[in-house]
């Protein structure tokens, strides 16, 4: 397919990812290109693992769904969510994750830490590129908890990761968000925009030093906000 | 999404009365027809699906056009006025929609209402995309009217919750005033419904008819191989052809047939794609509806064609269908090698697999293991990310209410009734409060039939507001009626929770935000004759269980009823911050009792996550060490000291 990007989106029910497939979709939309996409809506929402299929192409989209390994890109809201969706990135796509875990209550109940670290040392070895944003820096430097999305977004578009601009962003939100909203979310996607930004500009520097170079397709590992990602050697 | 396409259609339709009860998929078309009217539009959340398709059918009666909408298990709700009204027919156009899910995704069943189509002898629309669910309702309405039937519409959860660019229609179909025309006709009697049931079997085949010229049924291609699908699976089998167009193979000739609306069978379609045909594979969701009806027509028509599919075993008979099982299954119809498409797991695997083995360096084994073969080292990188469920949200009052209970019932012998709604999800341990859940309204029930044969253990059963008003009540007059003595437990958290929020007869207000009487839950069960009826705040913990051992003892003599009276947290603002203190932690309850998501172990210390903590103070009341505290207390007592 011609022009065609899928995305997928992976998260913990409740971070906003409805949201977050809605303004990639209209700026698509905006952009004069087909988009079909599909939310988890309902029980999942309820703290557990929830995916949103984004795809975009100068052709008619056949389903909503992104089919097994044919994702661009992985937007990884909580880490061990993008590891669960791994199957739907193609080796050589891109993976934008935020460092901050989210603990299921299954791993208190078991009497286990969860850690991000594991699940991002995983992303670093799966043959995509890595940007791993520090998702909690950003929604400080904003103000607000209820930003991540529309950072990550940010960090995305900034990483280009999504072929759209921040400005189409902008313009999906000024579009899908409520009037005194619409300022703060700004903010957020041009603080993540600028963290992937700076990501995608050391990317280079950083591989072959990483996980990756032990991979087929080349694998880098960029870390954001000072995060202090150790990753097997 | 498809569900506001289909809410948007209905107003192009010139919809006049707009009904239904809130269930995943199918519950953001109501508010987008509420929404998006252009006025003139009645639009409610009915009290149950039975209730809400016969508002509509009165509705359709007088010459208004009407839409009801539930989920699949709704409709079984509505079955009994479906059933008739099939046989009665309407006036104005008339159209239920009714949302399938397979998976299922958030559902009970798996059932196919184009297989309820086919019983209750009505017309089935079974659009595959929102652009096309657009303009089939409309379609669907004028149908409906034309022929004097009620007709049913059939997405399924991918169309409901698929998003594309619809364009939608400028012009609104205008309506005549309705105007209820008095009419024996209106009344079902046998004799009636006889000459009704000469008229429907005579109606159906008609209608088969005009589904072999509809648009949205079409034959494409030639060849002695055919391929048929429907709904969903359309979009999934045109990306299996295009995946396997790419590999080395290509896709020999053959014929598409695509059923866009499959009931009453567009016959004389059907047989224009068999004829000439070796063999057919049948993709679809759910049951083998279209399959079946080609098997009989190829009988019926002695025509030699195998025709493959679910009863074959060639496609699997349960939850949805991908784009990668509709490629597998198609390559082995064409006896292709279906193409390869290497994924990042499958890179991880091997990964993983190569450090398993010790060909790979990993972080762990930086010091080299003498027999690394034989003893893997813990390895982060095979570390899979633990499953997450849904669970009951942090400061959940239905947390606290399960947890009152279920201590206040230890070392007594219980039996926890549930029902459908988010406290469904107080099966998960560590609360593990949900014994038996069937379907809305049963757990009232079948705690009676549970009490009946041992009486000696103490029955509760569990049910939300809205359940309640849908179909609790009359199992409660039931258990007062017969003397059956079950423990009733309202979880009252003044709104439709799981669903997204929807207001119900107890919450004083409508969809439309018009204030309404709100019905008073403690006042209808006394005036049913529950003697024993109390309202309490789940959240004060101690008041919650005191409030079970009277109820308890109350139901010695007759059925008793507690009311855990407190609101949604997406209903309320957030409370304060809670740490807990390092030294004063010991005991580890509020992980292993309550399983609330913001409490998290640490290193093996217990923290509190502000992010997701809302701010209850629940566990602090559950701590035996007073070693949770709210955020800055000290300072604002020194303050007030």
């Amino acid at each position: 397919m011609s022009g065609a990007m899928n995305f997928i989106i992976a998260g913990v029910g409740g971070q906003g990812i409805v949201l977050a497939a809605k303004l990639v979709a209209r700026a698509a939309m905006a952009a004069g290109l087909q988009v079909r996409t599909s939310e988890t809506i309902g029980m999942a929402q309820r703290g557990g693992s929830v995916v949103s299929h984004v795809r975009v192409s100068k052709l008619p989209i056949a389903s909503p769904l992104v089919p097994p390994g044919r994702a661009d890109a992985l937007l990884g809201f909580e880490p061990g969510e993008a590891v669960r969706c791994l199957s739907y990135l193609r080796p050589g796509g891109i993976i934008i994750a935020n460092a901050h875990p989210v603990a299921p209550v299954s791993a208190a109940l078991n009497q286990q830490s969860y850690r991000g670290e594991e699940m991002l040392a995983r992303l670093g070895q799966c043959g995509a590129r890595l940007v791993v944003v520090d998702g909690d820096a950003l929604c400080a430097e904003v103000g607000s908890p209820q930003v991540l999305n529309v950072a990550l977004i940010g960090a995305a578009a900034g990483a280009g990761a999504l072929g759209f601009s921040v400005e189409q962003l902008e313009d999906a939100i000024r579009a899908s968000v409520r009037e005194k909203f619409i300022a703060m979310n700004i903010r957020a996607l041009h603080a993540g925009a600028n963290a992937g930004a700076n990501a995608g500009a050391s990317a280079g520097a950083s591989a072959g030093a990483s996980a990756g170079a032990n991979v087929s397709g080349s694998t880098s590992v960029t870390t954001v906000n000072q995060l202090g990602l150790q990753v097997a050697p | 999404m498809g569900n506001e396409a289909i809410g948007l259609g209905a107003i192009a339709a010139g919809v006049g009365v707009v009904t239904g009860y809130p269930g995943t998929p199918s519950s953001e078309i109501l508010p987008t027809v509420s929404k998006r009217s252009p006025g003139g539009i009645h639009v409610e959340w009915s009290v149950n699906e039975k209730v809400a398709l016969e508002v509509a059918a009165g509705a359709a009666m007088a010459g208004a056009r009407s839409m009801v909408t539930m989920k699949q298990v709704g409709l079984n709700v509505a079955a009994d006025p479906l059933m008739s009204l099939a046989y009665l027919g309407v006036k104005g156009g008339m159209v239920v929609v009714v949302a399938d899910d397979p998976g299922p995704i958030s559902s009970q069943t798996e059932q196919d209402t184009r297989t309820f189509s086919l019983f209750a002898k009505l017309p089935v629309f079974d659009p595959a995309t929102p652009e096309e669910a657009y303009e089939m309702i409309i379609d669907a309405f004028a149908l409906s009217e034309r022929h004097g039937t009620p007709v049913l519409f059939r997405p399924t959860t991918r169309v409901c919750h698929g998003n594309a660019p619809v364009r939608v229609r400028e012009e609104l179909a205008e309506r005549p005033v309705p105007n209820f025309v008095k009419d024996p006709k209106w009344v079902i009697f046998p004799r009636l419904s006889y000459e009704n049931h000469l008229r429907l079997e005579a109606l159906l085949p008609r209608i088969g008819e005009e589904f072999s010229a509809y648009r949205f049924n079409t034959l494409i291609g030639s060849g002695r191989l055919g391929l048929v699908t429907q709904g969903i699976s359309t979009g999934y089998l045109g990306e299996a052809l295009a995946i396997l167009a790419e590999g080395a193979n290509q896709s020999p000739e053959h014929k598409l047939l695509r059923l866009g609306a499959p009931h009453p069978f567009p016959k004389r379609l059907a047989l224009e794609f068999l004829t000439g045909l070796e063999r057919v594979l049948v993709v679809e969701e759910l049951d083998p509806f279209i399959e079946r009806e080609l098997q009989r027509l190829a009988g019926e028509y002695h025509l030699p064609v195998t025709v493959l599919g679910k009863g074959s075993g060639h496609v699997q008979v349960a939850g949805e269908n991908s784009v990668a099982a509709v490629t597998r299954v198609v390559a082995d119809f064409f006896g292709l090698e279906p193409p390869v498409s290497p994924t990042c797991a499958d890179i991880v695997a091997t990964v993983a697999a190569d450090q398993a083995l010790g060909t790979v360096p990993t972080a762990s084994s930086a010091t080299p293991m003498a027999d690394s073969v034989a003893v893997v080292p813990p390895n982060p990188h095979l570390i899979e990310p633990p499953p997450r469920p849904p669970v009951l949200c942090s400061g959940c009052s239905h947390r606290s209410s399960f947890l009152a209970v279920k201590l206040a019932m230890r070392r007594r012998k219980a039996v926890f009734g549930g029902d459908i709604g988010c406290y469904t999800l107080g099966n998960a341990k560590p609360l593990d409060m949900v014994d038996t859940c069937l379907c809305m309204g049963a757990g009232i029930t079948i705690a009676q039939g549970l009490h009946l044969v041992e009486p000696d253990k103490v029955h509760f059963a569990f049910i939300g507001d809205s359940t309640f008003f849908h179909t609790g009540i009359p199992g409660v007059i039931n258990a007062v009626y017969n003397q059956t003595n079950i423990v009733l437990v309202v979880l009252d958290n003044s709104t439709t929770a799981m669903t997204g929020l929807q207001p119900h007869p107890g919450t004083g207000d409508t969809l439309k935000g018009d204030i309404s009487p709100k019905i008073d839950i403690a006042g209808l069960l006394r005036a049913i004759g529950v003697k024993h009826v109390e309202a309490c705040d789940p959240m004060r913990f101690e008041e919650a269980k005191a409030a079970v051992d009277r109820a308890v003892a109350a139901a010695a003599t007759g059925v008793a009823a507690i009311i855990y009276e407190s609101p949604c947290i997406h209903l309320i603002p957030s409370g304060p911050s809670y740490v807990i203190e390092e030294e004063a932690c010991k005991c580890k309850l509020c992980i292993t009792r309550l399983g609330c998501p913001a409490i998290l172990l640490d290193d093996g210390k217990v923290v509190i996550d502000d992010d997701l903590c809302y701010g209850c103070d629940v566990c602090l009341q559950l701590c035996p060490f007073d070693a949770i505290k709210i955020v800055g207390a000290e300072a604002q007592a020194e303050v007030a000291g």
